[in-house]
């Protein structure tokens, strides 16, 4: 007889929901994504869940299981203890439409905040693998918003209206250190975007299933560049005492 | 009780969370660490006795928590050497990076661990505000890299040892030990994010600016080391008051300086 376990999931929307739950076989290589598949199939056709790849790629099955945001695409069953069931719910930071889906329409309107791309006029549009290394790390994002719906500012301090989130941390970080862009967001990083917010406590870094360096490489940095612009004594008399050495946007 | 057990992860609360691993572990770690060396520290300060050995029994060897060392004999008792000079290394630490984020978690349960809630009803301002200090920590690093020479010199004291009316380099236990700390704070200073951003970390276009080969080998050099910054962090605290506990014991003639060389 083939083993079973027990899954959790949260059944409900917007008005309530109760965890409810179901039995499924476990097969070998198992991930939290297929049992939800087979509760689908053969329990609750009407379980509302959102997967596209199946393959970590998309970013669109994060869910929170036993406790902890990851994609269910992405998370062996075999590692939770055999006996002890598995609890599924939907991302707590964003508000519940059905089930194991939520609305994370707010991220795209932060995303709307940041300018884009502005190619610097003054060189050939040339640069090095070394240079580009920097940036490539924060193109691996595949928006999942995990480390939006886990870091405490948005989850437990609801700042949604004064801080833009890790995820958008990551992408002002692939503008502003990209050899050939020309733009300065470094005031929207203080203002718009709420950096000062952010604790540095890394918890966006543990969830990132991209393993993007959030903290270290990107928000960290971005703070050091709105210190320089806003907070530096030394560097603010410079800017005083000789406006002309106010540095290049790009440099 | 279905009911209850979904409304669990939609409140807040302090320690509330639904995983099932040891969260608590890590910010118990970390309070019981950073809380122990700061007792320690702060009692060693005040102590102001037993913090160097000298010739002619000895080499001259310092505890790194009065290096430099500044007597000021007018100066009330309890401000000791150590006292005038902690402040830059305390708000060196205090203001890093790393440690902000292990003290937030552990004392200021801001978040306690990750996906586990928070006391509710406060007002968080995260480092805006009353935390606008945490902006000041490349001062400090510039204050640090000053510390570094200093305990390097202290090292090479540690190793001119008298003989027969004159000096012979030596090497002991407490040289070691005086060696070991500095090479750790060193590898601690030089991980600093502050650090990483002056050296290269503010260029974009390196190919675009003067010396940008170098400061993108610097700045890469850098990040490798920034890497582990939370174990250098750790390894040189532990160090730094072991040094001070080393000399300590034999300044006050419990343990004997074993001379190697
Ligand atoms: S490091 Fe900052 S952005 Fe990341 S989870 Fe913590 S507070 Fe949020
Ligand atoms: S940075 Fe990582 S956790 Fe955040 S949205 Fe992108 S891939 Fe997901
Ligand atoms: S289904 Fe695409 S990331 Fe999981
Ligand atoms: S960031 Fe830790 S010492 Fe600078």
């Amino acid at each position: 007889m083939a083993e079973t376990m027990t899954l959790e999931i949260h059944r409900g929307d917007t008005a309530g929901g109760e965890l409810v739950s179901y039995t499924v076989p476990s097969t070998p290589g198992m991930v939290v994504l297929d049992a939800v598949h087979f509760v689908q199939a053969h329990h609750a056709p009407d379980l509302a869940v959102r997967w596209n790849c199946k393959a970590g790629r998309c970013g669109s099955c994060g869910a929170e299981v036993n406790g902890k945001p990851r994609l269910m695409c992405m998370d062996r069953v075999d590692k939770y203890p055999a006996g002890e069931p598995i609890t599924i719910r939907p991302m707590k930071t964003f508000p519940v439409i059905k089930d194991l889906v939520s609305d994370v329409s707010w991220n795209f309107e932060v995303n709307k905040k940041i300018p884009a791309f502005k190619p610097r006029n003054d060189r050939p549009p040339r640069f090095s693998q070394e240079e580009a290394d920097r940036v490539q790390e924060f193109r691996k994002c595949i928006e999942c918003f995990l480390c939006q719906n886990v870091c405490h500012v948005l989850r437990d301090h609801q700042r949604k209206e004064e801080f833009g989130g890790p995820r958008f941390f990551v992408r002002v970080a692939a503008l502003e250190m990209h050899p050939l862009d020309d733009g300065n967001r470094t005031g929207l990083l203080k203002q718009d975007l709420g950096i000062g917010f952010c604790n540095i406590t890394k918890c966006c870094t543990e969830v990132c299933p991209e393993s993007i360096h959030i903290t270290d490489n990107a928000i960290i940095p971005l703070k050091e560049r709105v210190v320089d612009e806003f907070y530096d004594p030394i560097k603010k008399l410079f800017r005083i005492l000789m406006p002309q050495s106010r540095p290049e946007a790009g440099d | 009780m279905m009911a209850e057990a979904v409304l669990a992860n939609r409140r807040g609360g302090l320690g509330r969370t639904e995983r099932r691993d040891l969260w608590w572990a890590g910010p118990l770690a970390t309070a019981l660490g950073l809380g122990g060396f700061v007792v320690y520290a702060t009692f060693r300060a005040l102590y102001n006795t037993d913090f160097r050995v000298v010739p002619p029994d000895s080499a001259y060897i310092l505890s790194p928590f009065y290096s430099p060392l500044i007597v000021l004999p007018w100066l009330p008792p309890w401000v000791s050497p150590a006292i005038l000079i902690l402040w830059a290394p305390g708000g060196f630490r205090l203001t890093c990076y790393y440690y902000r984020k292990a003290y937030y978690r552990a004392f200021f349960l801001d978040p306690p661990a990750c996906a586990v809630g928070e006391a509710r009803g406060h007002d968080y301002r995260g480092e805006t505000r009353l935390f606008l200090f945490q902006n000041l920590h490349r001062y400090f690093l510039y204050l640090a890299l000053i510390f570094l020479v200093i305990l390097s010199i202290d090292v090479v004291y540690a190793c001119i040892w008298p003989a027969d009316g004159g000096k012979t380099f030596g090497i002991s236990v407490g040289t070691l030990v005086l060696g070991t700390n500095v090479t750790l704070l060193t590898l601690y200073t030089f991980s600093c994010h502050s650090l990483r951003h002056l050296v290269g970390g503010n260029v974009d276009c390196f190919s675009c600016v003067a010396m940008g080969q170098l400061r993108h080998g610097l700045w890469k050099n850098v990040s490798l080391l920034n890497k582990h910054h939370m174990f250098w962090a750790w390894t040189s605290l532990f160090m730094v008051a072991f040094a001070d506990f080393y000399v300590w014991m034999i300044a006050s003639g419990r343990f004997t300086d074993l001379r190697i060389l």
